[in-house]
């Protein structure tokens, strides 16, 4: 008896222990989610080190190192309060949402401190002053000044200082990005003609690529402050600020922006400090050093086989999320067909409501709902957690779908022979038309999985470092999207390849007690 | 017995009595309501009223909701009543022998070597001991219907059932089918069959019950109602068909 009952029964075991091994997985991920808030705890804050040069960002040299000027000054922070601090990763627009849910009580990520920012968040008195610059091509089109940008394309980053500041010149095209890799991708290709941007970001992105050049005077003030949710931690807040006055009067901050090269007459001026201590601009030279030094293809290729490791992290971290995810979807999705087809009318229609609300919203907002938005309900789920809920329930709804075509597709004439056999509803379901349904959408699910795969890079707008996570942090530090694209879009071939396979070989055994003898 | 499908009465109170070891053929114009009759013997399809009675036990019908109670006298009355459909309905996924021993796994929870050998008799007794490891797709039109009666026979009924059991085969192979009803109705099974084989009807059957319009026209031994029947409405039927 190769197929037939024994096979079919083993596969019912095989998905029950499968469930199993998820619910550990589950557990073990979720339950190392982060908590906030414990006193004992390191006190913990966030950043986007994705791509954040010079702020919070993977030392180019060695990817598992952090560094920055505002990662030096939170150690220093750290060192002042006399606590333990822990670093937290998320995406730039998951950081305040991430704040006001509890996961770390404090961001540092170059946030200006305006009153339309101060609405939504407190901050602490300002650790950084700086001014926006004018950047542009060497063999461009030249501008000094705010007034020579008119009739002109400039790019921004989105929603900061210097977006507001072009705002004011009505005549300016502005172009607004996420990314500040991508602001400079677009002046270096042509695509615009100037950028107005905060003075570290110019100096970093701007002053060290040799197609570009930063121009003019500094323009306006920019004063950047450490984020609390709004209306909590004040306690916390006073200490913060107290220990920045210290590092103010200690030189120790001073030390640190000089060793970054970034100590401005802005920031003289708000710091009273006019003193010009022997420091060597140390981190801004290894920075120009390891940005230049990457241009040899030995090097090139030294660098890449130094990001497998963190791509085999972010693979394996893509894979778990997507088989957690689809064991739930396809759970999840069976009972909504079965509900729909066979279950009491009112179950069916809530089923059915179930399938047409999911489809019909983004899954995005979905993920961010649960991961966000359920926490005001007292529903707090870890990142994975909530990641495999998104995803999985998102997909229940597609997999629903595909059972229910697999279902109807059964002939009707299996049911009442099983129930002529005096099975019963569930016997007959269970034995006689699953299984056959099974086979016929064996092939719809390998390409639902192969999806969700690919989808599965939505979780990290919820602060998990997957695939796309990992690529867009590495792609944007080395400038080098192409390279690291084609190894990235290689490791997501690998991780589907071997389910293509497995479905292909899975559908030619289900398929031979058709085809066989006939 | 009375059923209607939303305005047409298909059924309009039909009554039969089957003694034991008896082979009733049920004959008639297609859409006179025997297959939906038959049907109702065994609630696939539930009737409006009537009642049923076989085996010491009785579901009656007076309208209303099917319950589960109404459900669970169902289960209780097809353990003792076999099926067999025009269109076979094996099980495409299982090999001939797990077709006929699914049933008596799932439902009875017998699952041993002994209901192994014993639905390999059956299988003996139809003719289709060799093919058992076979998946019923690959097998002919008179093969799939015989492993069909061996599926329904592995549940030890007391009455079989068939809805026109030869309508899909061609005539030879038609008669591999009919040949294993006639042993059954030798070893005293009670059978009840709606077909449209008038030789088969005359030959085997102890009874042939004629239906026409959701009625029962006339009854009897083929004797009797082949060759002289009552009703003009019977006369006219059998003048097209003998």
């Amino acid at each position: 008896m190769k197929h037939g009952l024994r096979h079919f029964l083993s596969r019912f075991v095989m998905v029950r222990s499968g469930l199993l091994a998820v619910l550990a997985l589950v557990a073990a991920f979720g339950l190392s989610a982060p908590k906030a808030g414990f006193a004992a705890e390191p006190l913990r804050w966030a950043a986007d080190a994705s791509a954040d040069v010079p702020y919070t960002f993977h030392d180019l040299k060695d990817q598992s190192r952090l560094t920055g000027y505002e990662y030096e000054l939170m150690q220093e922070l750290g060192r002042h309060m006399g606590r333990d601090l822990a670093f937290v990763q998320n995406d730039w627009d998951g950081l305040i949402p991430g704040l006001q849910r509890g996961l770390y009580a404090m961001v540092i990520c170059g946030i200006e401190i305006t009153p339309e920012h101060a609405e939504g968040i407190d901050f602490s008195t300002p650790y950084y002053v700086t001014s926006e610059r004018i950047v542009v091509r060497r063999n461009g089109p030249q501008f000094s000044r705010l007034e020579d940008l008119d009739g002109h394309v400039v790019g921004t980053i989105k929603a900061t200082q210097a977006e507001r500041i072009l705002a004011g010149h009505p005549k300016v095209h502005v172009r607004t990005y996420d990314e500040e890799t991508n602001v400079f991708m677009d002046l270096v290709n042509g695509r615009t003609e100037a950028i107005l941007i905060d003075g570290p970001i110019a100096q970093y992105y701007g002053a060290t690529n040799p197609a570009l050049q930063i121009t003019g005077e500094p323009i306006g003030r920019v004063a950047y402050g450490i984020a609390f949710a709004k209306g909590q931690n004040a306690a916390l807040r006073e200490q913060v600020n107290t220990a920045l006055a210290a590092m103010l009067k200690d030189g120790s901050l001073h030390t640190i922006l000089a060793r970054w090269n970034l100590w401005t007459p802005e920031m003289a001026q708000f710091a009273q400090d006019f003193s010009t201590p022997d420091i060597a601009p140390t981190e801004w030279q290894s920075y120009v050093a390891a940005q230049q030094g990457g241009a040899g293809w030995t090097e090139r290729l030294r660098r890449y086989v130094g990001f497998l490791p963190l791509l085999a992290k972010g693979a394996v971290l893509t894979l778990a999320v997507s088989l957690c995810a689809m064991v739930l979807a396809v759970a999840l999705g069976l009972s909504l067909a079965l509900l729909r087809l066979y279950g009491a009318p009112w179950m069916a229609s809530l089923a059915g409501l179930y399938v047409e609300i999911v489809r019909g919203t983004p899954l995005l907002i979905q993920i961010l709902f649960i991961f966000y938005g359920l926490p005001q309900f007292g529903i707090n789920l870890g990142p994975f957690l909530a990641g495999v809920m998104g995803l999985g329930l998102n997909y229940a709804a597609y997999e629903a779908e595909n059972y229910r075509a697999g279902l109807q597709s059964v002939a009707r004439g299996q049911m009442e022979a099983a129930l002529a056999l005096n099975m019963t509803h569930i016997q007959a379901l269970r034995f006689v038309v699953v299984p056959q349904a099974f086979r016929l959408v064996m092939p719809v699910m390998t390409n639902d999985f192969i999806s969700l795969l690919k989808d599965s890079s939505l979780v990290s707008v919820i602060t998990l470092t997957e695939l796309t996570q990992t690529y867009i942090r590495l792609s944007s530090t080395y400038f080098d999207y192409f390279g690291t694209g084609l190894m990235v879009g290689g490791a997501y071939l690998l991780l589907g390849l071997p389910f293509v396979r497995l479905a292909r070989m899975a559908e030619k055994k289900l398929a031979q007690p058709h085809t066989r003898h006939r | 017995m009375h059923k209607s499908f939303g305005e047409g009465a298909i059924l309009s109170g039909v009554s039969l009595e089957v003694r034991k070891g008896e082979l009733i053929s049920v004959i008639g114009p297609s859409g006179c309501g025997k297959s939906t009759f038959l049907r109702c013997l065994n609630f696939l399809e539930i009737p409006d009223s009537g009642t049923v009675t076989a085996m010491g036990v009785t579901i009656e019908r007076q309208g209303g909701p099917w319950r589960r109670a109404d459900e669970h006298m169902a289960h209780k009355l097809r353990t003792h009543v076999g099926m067999v459909f025009q269109s076979f309905n094996l099980f495409p996924h299982l090999t001939v022998l797990d077709n006929v021993l699914l049933a008596p796994r799932v439902v009875k929870g017998e699952g041993g070597v002994e209901e192994r050998d014993e639905a390999m008799a059956l299988l003996e007794k139809v003719g289709l001991g060799k093919v058992a490891q076979r998946y019923p797709l690959s097998l002919s039109g008179g093969q799939q219907q015989r492993a069909a009666i061996a599926r329904a026979l592995a549940m030890r009924p007391e009455i079989m059932l068939y809805d026109e059991p030869t309508s899909a085969l061609d005539p030879l192979v038609a008669e591999e089918v009919l040949g294993v009803m006639r042993t059954l109705d030798n070893e005293g099974m009670t059978q009840i069959v709606v077909t449209h084989d008038m030789r088969f009807a005359q030959v085997a059957s102890d009874i042939i019950v004629y239906m026409d319009g959701g009625h029962i026209i006339e009854a009897g031994p083929p004797e009797t109602l082949c060759v002289n029947p009552v009703d003009e409405r019977t006369r006219r039927f059998l003048r097209t068909v003998l």
